[in-house]
């Protein structure tokens, strides 16, 4: 028998261990393969994340014995695809931790945080009938948002202030990559409507008090938009108990497949919000001067929906859940302290967000001095190293950090200390290769 | 020879770092000038931020006109950078037609995929660029000041007379 201290103990049961690590990947056929002659190391999930076999065979197995048309038709087929089609909206429902009408589906966040933008842009304008009104915007509004936020959080809310007339504001943040609370207690104030920010920076890798800014928010009137595409697929977490209005996610992020994402809304204000997509599948009766709209979740789901995407979501979130979030999210928290830790002791190496020992994702963001982001991707995918270059849709965060691009290593269940140690390396020669090693900063 | 020392040839990173041209200054990048025979482009790649605001001179030889500079102003990747500087010492005392054809020649060698060989007659150091064919996600970061060259050439040769 092995001896292990308590301490210990309790640390494996929070966190997956190396070993399970190595059984995990085994589940990921894409990941086993060579590129540039070296074995790949995919350290791009926050960009999209690689799928696990079951993932695979739910969609294909989808497609083998049950497509259908659904929400139509009564034949054998249509209510074998309804049901999974459904099934699949309560299991992922229940990942979130939202009741099943409470999940619409969408094609990925970007998609969701639009569905929401216009939905109060169409309450903003013509007659708005009944509960609608309540979600109508214009001057003298204000839609507050953070400086770190994607644009896919930013431009509709930069849209939809333009169409009413609103004011958009942000919260800064700190030097540290840290929201600025005394500033957001400035800037929430009874004039604002909606706070829209991330639970999660894709490249500071913050993670967002979510319950100090949802009190000021409450304390305001405000609706609070969650974008959860950085934490629904690293993090354990109940959308009820954040008490956010809303949130938005990706399924490609989570272990699915691209074309699916969903938005979680509170039953009554989903049903009292104005359509966005309207059309066939999402109404009771229709004339031909008007119609009346189904509640939600099917309010928000017109035209045909991406059903197998669903259920491989599905079968993603129980693969998730399986394996343990607390425990993913252990292994992603060692993984990116591992990161920071490495990385900010290599000569010229500047990593953004917060400092070693500080809580962040399990992933790190830096710039190399003299050596443009886009060169450093090249010098890592030429030893099988795949991260993400570039301002990785985030504008002004990198004005605000002083920098154009950086290179992104992002980490995901699947990923060893050995492939961490592996991009160390490799960063560690990027500076002598291009023959920038010694002088100063970049630029 | 790797690819990727291929693309990075150490002439290709010395253009990198000493960016020959490189002397248009922010205010001159921002304000159009207006006089004949010059031109000025800004290009931008949005999927990685590279940034080229690029000014290009005619000047009177006789009854023909000549490239009497092109000066820019830009940040990026070392192949941009690089090539922007290359261009830029190309570029000197050709003429309209002469530039013309280099870019044309240089565009139709990096979207060759790496299946033609460059003329080093018309590029003189740009074939050393030659290598980024073989990435077709760098081929823009290449393109970018030749791009921006054409259209400050158009601009210059259009008013010049
Ligand atoms: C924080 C954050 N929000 C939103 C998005 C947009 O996700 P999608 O492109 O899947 O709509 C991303 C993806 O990069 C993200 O990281």
């Amino acid at each position: 028998m092995v001896m292990v201290s308590t301490s210990a103990t309790a640390a494996t049961q929070v966190a997956l261990s190396d070993v399970e690590v190595l059984r995990i990947r085994n589940d990921f056929p894409v990941l086993d393969q060579e590129v540039n002659g070296r074995p790949l190391v995919y350290l791009d999930s926050g960009a999209t994340s690689q799928n696990p076999r079951s993932v695979l065979e739910a969609e294909q197995e989808f497609y083998e014995l049950r497509n259908a048309a659904v929400h139509r038709g009564a034949h054998h087929l249509a209510v074998q695809a309804t049901d999974a089609f459904e099934d699949a909206r309560a299991t992922v429902a229940g990942f979130v931790g939202a009741a099943e009408d409470e999940l619409v589906w969408t094609a990925n966040a970007t998609a969701g945080l639009n569905l929401l933008a216009y939905s109060f842009s169409n309450a903003s304008v013509g007659t708005v009938r009944g509960d609608a009104a309540r979600f109508a915007l214009g001057p003298g509004d204000e839609v507050v948002v953070t400086e770190m936020e994607h644009h896919a959080n930013l431009i509709p809310w930069q849209e939809l202030c333009r169409r009413t007339g609103a004011t958009l504001k942000f919260i800064p943040i700190d030097d540290d990559g840290a929201l600025r609370l005394e500033e957001a207690a400035r800037l929430i104030t009874e004039r604002t409507r909606i706070l829209a920010f991330t639970h999660a920076s894709n490249v500071l890798g913050t993670i967002n008090p979510v319950a100090e800014l949802v009190a000021l928010a409450r304390a305001a009137g405000a609706l609070v938009v969650l974008d959860a595409c950085q934490s629904v697929p690293h993090l354990p977490l109940d959308f009820k108990a954040l008490d956010v209005d809303f949130a938005v996610f990706s399924g490609h992020k989570m272990l699915a497949p691209t074309g699916i994402g969903g938005v979680y809304g509170r039953r009554e204000l989903l049903n009292a919000m104005p359509p966005f997509l309207t059309g066939g599948s999402m109404i009771t009766t229709v004339t031909m001067e008007k119609a009346e709209y189904l509640p939600a979740p099917q309010r928000f789901e017109a035209g045909t929906q991406p059903i197998s995407q669903a259920v491989a979501l599905a079968a993603a979130a129980n693969y998730l859940h399986e394996t343990g979030m607390e425990r993913v999210a252990g292994w992603e928290a060692s993984l990116g302290q591992r990161l920071v830790t490495g990385l900010s002791a290599i000569d010229g190496i500047r990593v953004v967000g917060p400092a070693a020992g500080v809580e962040r994702l399990g992933l790190a963001a830096f710039d190399v001095a003299g050596v443009h982001a886009h060169d450093v991707g090249q010098y890592l995918d030429s030893v099988g190293i795949a991260v993400r270059v570039g301002h990785h849709c985030a504008q002004p965060l990198h004005r605000r950090l002083g920098l154009t691009a950086t290179t992104r290593a992002s980490t995901y269940l699947y990923n060893t200390t050995e492939e961490v140690d592996l991009l160390l390396e490799a960063v560690a020669q990027v500076r002598p290769y291009f023959g920038v090693a010694g002088s100063g900063a970049s630029k | 020879m790797s690819a990727l020392d291929a693309m990075y040839q150490q002439l290709i990173l010395e253009h990198a770092k000493s960016r020959s041209g490189a002397d248009l200054t922010a205010d001159e990048a921002t304000s159009m000038p207006d006089q004949p025979g010059v031109g000025q482009c800004h290009q931008l790649n949005p999927v990685c931020g590279d940034e080229i605001t690029l000014r290009l001179e005619l000047e009177a030889a006789g009854s023909q006109s000549t490239v009497k500079g092109i000066h820019w102003h830009g940040d990026g990747c070392a192949i941009s950078m690089a090539s922007a500087s290359i261009l830029s010492e190309l570029s000197e005392g050709a003429s309209p037609d002469e530039l013309g054809e280099m870019i044309g020649h240089f565009r139709e060698l990096m979207r060759s995929r790496g299946r033609l060989e460059p003329d080093d007659e018309i590029l003189g150091d740009a074939a050393a660029l030659a290598g980024v064919a073989k990435y077709p996600a760098r081929v823009k970061c290449a393109m970018l000041a030749w791009v921006a060259a054409e259209d400050a050439l158009r601009q210059a040769v259009a008013t010049g007379r």
